[in-house]
C-alpha cells in the first residue's frame, strides 16, 4: 500500500499525540514485509503462511511475556520502493519493535537503511546476497545462508557431480549476481571451466536467446539462480530448445515440488539446493520441529510445494519471539541485544548469530545446512 | 551459424505475437485517437480466461482459445460502451487518464480474483520439441506462430476486404466526412475497440500456456505494444506488423550476440534511433488534419 504523503504526516502527528508506547498494549506486534504480489508472489505467500503457523502455535502456548503476538503483514509487491514504504508504515504507524522480511536480496537491501534510521532490528529470513550482512548495518540478523556459504557447501559435492564446464544464467539483481559470482569463483578454484555467464530481467518470461547461447557453449552443468517462477520457465524452455545440460538451481527458493507440478517432465534430471528437505525430514538437525511444522502445513491444506519456503517464515517468527522473551520487553534495542544471545531449535537447524561485517557495526549471520536434491521421474530424491 | 538459425526461429515466433499486440493497439489509436492503457490488461484477461477454461473447467484447448478471444472482444466492446462512448469529443488527456484508471482497476481485480501466485496452463501438444537439424522448437510455439499469422492475415482481410473495414478506413481518414456519408461512427468505434481488444486477448491466450500467468504480465505486454506502435508509426497496421518482428529480432539478436542483460534495453535503443531519423515512425500514414 502506498502511503499518501498527507496521510503519512497525519499519522506521525497522531502517533506523537499518543503518550503510551504501542508496545505496552495487550498484544506484541511483529512486522512482516513480504512480496505477496508481483514477480516473487508465490514464495512471499509461502513465507507468510509459515509465519502464521508459528504465530498460532506460539499464541496457543500462551504467547510471550504473558501477551499474545500479532503479525502485521504488509505486501511489498516485489518492488523495492514499496518495500521501503511498508517498513516505514510498520514502524511509524504500527509501532512494531521488530520486523521480518523482505524475501529478495534487492528488497532487503532497500529497507536496511530504514532499520538503521529508526533503530529497529530486521530479521532476514530468505535473502542470500553477501552484501546484506557485510555492509555494516548492526540491525540486520539473517537466518538464511549467504551465497558464499552455499557455494562452500556445494564444493564438497563437486567430486560426485563431476562437472567439467559450467554455464550460468542468473536473474539480474543482487541475489542472482551475488550467487553467480560466488559459485563461479568456487568452481574456478576447483578446476571447473566457466562457459558463458548470462543474465535475465527478474520479470522476463522468455529466455530463448540466453538458452540458445548456453546450448552453443556446451557446458555439462547450468547453474540457474532465480525464484521458482523463472526456474519453471527455464526448465520448460531448456527442454524445448533441446538443451541436454544438467540444470542446477541455487538459492534455495526453487520449490522442487512446484517445479514438478508446473514444469512436468522438463524438471527431470535437474538438481536444486534447498535449506530444508521436507522429503527426508529425519535427516535434519531438529526432526521433531520439522515434522510439527510439516504436519500443520498439511493440516491447513497449503501447497506442498511451498514447504521449502514456508519454513523460513516459521523459523523467523520463532527466532523473533525467542529474542523478545530473552529481552523481557518488546523494545527494539532490547530485542536487538537479545538476538545475539539466543539459540533457537528451528527447521533451519540450531539458529544462532555470529558477527559478520565491519568491526563495531556487525550484522548477525546464522549458519544453516545446505542440501542438494535431484528430481528423478517426477520425484524428489537424494542424488547420492 | 547453427546458433544464428535458432535465434532467427526464436525471433520469428515471438515476433508473431508482438505483431498481434501492436496491431490491436495501433488500430485503436488510429481510428479512435485513444491511447489504450488497458491493452496489457486485455492480454492478461485472455491468458487468465485460458487458465479458467482449460485448467478449471476442463474445456478442450482449441475451444477454450475461441471462447477466451470471444470474451476478450466482448470485454473490449463493454469498455468502449461504458467508458469511451461518453468521452467522445473529450480531449486526449482526459481519455488517457480514464484509461490509466481502468488499467489500474483491472489489474487489481485480476489480483483479487486470481491471487498473486503464478498459474500454469497445460497444452495438448507433445512435450518433446520439434527438432530440425540444429534447430529445436516446441510444438506449442509452432502452434502459437501459426495462429498468430492466421489472425494477422484475418485482420488485414477484415480491414481491406469487408464493408466494415472500408468504413473503419474511412473513419480513420476523416471522421466528419465519414459520418456525413452515413457511416455509423458509434458502431465503428465499438467494433474497433472490440477487435483491438480481441487481438490483445488473443496474444494472451497464445502466450499464457507458453509462459506462466500472473496479474502483472499485462505491464510488459503493454510496454512492448507501445514500443512496437511507436516504432512502426502511430495508426499504421503494416507498421505494427513489421515493428513487431523488428523488435523481436533486435531483442533476440542483441541478447544472443551482445548482452542478455540488456535484452529489453535493445528494443528501446532502436526506437530512439528510429525516432531520431524518422520522427513519425517507420510507416506513418498521412492524415488529413482539420
Amino acid at each position: 500500500m502506498r502511503i499518501h504523503p498527507l496521510k503519512a504526516v497525519l499519522s506521525v502527528i497522531w502517533a506523537s499525540l499518543l503518550t503510551v508506547p504501542a508496545w505496552s498494549q495487550d498484544t506484541i506486534k511483529i512486522g512482516v514485509t513480504e512480496p505477496l504480489t508481483g514477480a516473487f508472489a508465490a514464495s512471499g505467500n509461502y513465507v507468510v503462511q509459515g509465519a502464521k503457523i508459528a504465530e498460532d502455535e506460539i499464541n496457543a502456548n500462551g504467547g510471550v511475556l504473558g501477551k499474545k503476538i500479532q503479525l502485521i503483514i504488509e505486501d511489498n509487491k516485489s518492488n523495492p520502493t514499496e518495500a521501503v514504504n511498508t517498513v516505514e508504515k510498520l514502524i511509524v504507524k504500527d509501532k512494531v519493535p521488530v520486523i521480518m522480511g523482505a524475501w529478495s536480496s534487492t528488497l532487503t537491501l532497500a529497507v536496511m537503511p530504514k532499520m538503521m534510521e529508526y533503530k529497529v532490528p530486521l530479521l532476514v529470513e530468505t535473502s542470500s546476497s553477501g552484501k546484506i550482512t557485510t555492509s555494516g548495518n548492526p540491525y540486520v540478523f539473517r537466518i538464511s545462508p549467504t551465497s558464499a556459504m552455499e557455494a562452500v557447501a556445494f564444493k564438497d559435492l563437486l567430486p560426485k557431480l563431476k562437472i567439467k564446464k559450467a554455464d550460468f544464467l542468473n536473474t539480474n539483481n543482487d541475489f542472482g549476481i551475488g550467487s553467480a559470482a560466488e559459485y563461479s569463483k568456487m568452481l574456478k578454484a576447483n578446476g571447473v571451466k566457466i562457459g558463458v555467464l548470462e543474465t535475465m530481467d527478474p520479470k522476463a518470461t522468455d529466455f530463448s536467446a540466453q538458452l540458445t547461447r548456453i546450448k552453443a557453449s556446451g557446458g555439462d552443468a547450468l547453474f540457474v539462480t532465480t525464484a521458482v517462477e523463472q526456474n519453471t520457465l527455464i526448465l520448460k524452455q531448456a527442454k524445448e530448445l533441446g538443451l541436454k545440460t544438467r540444470v542446477i538451481t541455487t538459492g534455495g527458493s526453487n520449490s522442487p515440488d512446484q517445479l514438478i507440478a508446473q514444469a512436468g517432465a522438463a524438471a527431470d534430471g535437474s538438481y536444486h539446493t534447498v535449506f530444508f528437505p521436507p522429503w527426508f525430514p529425519d535427516t535434519v538437525k531438529n526432526p521433531a520441529v520439522a515434522k510439527r511444522y510439516m504436519a500443520e502445513w498439511k493440516k491447513r491444506g497449503y501447497e506442498p510445494g511451498g514447504l521449502t519456503e514456508g519454513f523460513r517464515g516459521y523459523d523467523g517468527i520463532y527466532t523473533i519471539v525467542e529474542a523478545i522473551k530473552k529481552a523481557g520487553k518488546a523494545d527494539p534495542a532490547a530485542i536487538k541485544d537479545a538476538l545475539w544471545k539466543i539459540t533457537v531449535h528451528g527447521v533451519y537447524g540450531d539458529i544462532s548469530f555470529k558477527k559478520q561485517g565491519p568491526a563495531g557495526a556487525e550484522s548477525g549471520q546464522n549458519t544453516p545446512t545446505v542440501y542438494l536434491v535431484e528430481i528423478k521421474n517426477g520425484k524428489v530424491v537424494n542424488p547420492f | 551459424m547453427d546458433q544464428l538459425l535458432q535465434h532467427v526461429v526464436n525471433a520469428l515466433i515471438i515476433g508473431g505475437t508482438y505483431a498481434l499486440l501492436g496491431i490491436g493497439l495501433t488500430l485503436i489509436f488510429g481510428i479512435m485517437r485513444v491511447v489504450n492503457f488497458t491493452h496489457g490488461e486485455l492480454y492478461a484477461f485472455g491468458a487468465y480466461m485460458m487458465y479458467a477454461w482449460v485448467m478449471l473447467l476442463g474445456v478442450n484447448f482449441i475451444a477454450a482459445l475461441v471462447i477466451a478471444v470471444a470474451l476478450g472482444v466482448a470485454l473490449g466492446a463493454l469498455i468502449e460502451l461504458v467508458l469511451l462512448r461518453r468521452l467522445r469529443g473529450a480531449d486526449i488527456d482526459t481519455t488517457m487518464l480514464v484509461m490509466i484508471g481502468a488499467w489500474i482497476a483491472m489489474q487489481n481485480t485480476e489480483q483479487l480474483a486470481w491471487s498473486g501466485v503464478a498459474k500454469s496452463i497445460n497444452t495438448p501438444f507433445p512435450a518433446d520439441p520439434l527438432v530440425l537439424g540444429p534447430i529445436s522448437v516446441s510444438w506449442t510455439r509452432v502452434f502459437v506462430f501459426v495462429v498468430a499469422i492466421i489472425l494477422i492475415a484475418a485482420t488485414y482481410a477484415l480491414i481491406q476486404k469487408t464493408k466494415l473495414g472500408k468504413a473503419m478506413r474511412a473513419t480513420f481518414q476523416d471522421r466528419e466526412a465519414a459520418a456525413l456519408m452515413g457511416i455509423q461512427i458509434d458502431t465503428i468505434h465499438t467494433a474497433t475497440f472490440a477487435i483491438g481488444s480481441g487481438l490483445a486477448a488473443a496474444a494472451g491466450t497464445l502466450l499464457g500456456p507458453v509462459f506462466v500467468v500472473y496479474p502483472t504480465i499485462g505491464d510488459s505486454a503493454s510496454l512492448k505494444a507501445f514500443a512496437i506502435v511507436i516504432l512502426g508509426g502511430l495508426g499504421s497496421i503494416p507498421g505494427a506488423t513489421v515493428g513487431g518482428f523488428i523488435l523481436a529480432f533486435v531483442e533476440e539478436i542483441g541478447a544472443g550476440y551482445i548482452s542478455s542483460g540488456y535484452r529489453d534495453a535493445m528494443g528501446f535503443l532502436l526506437i530512439i534511433l528510429i525516432l531520431i531519423v524518422k520522427p513519425t515512425g517507420l510507416f506513418a500514414q498521412k492524415e488529413r488534419i482539420g
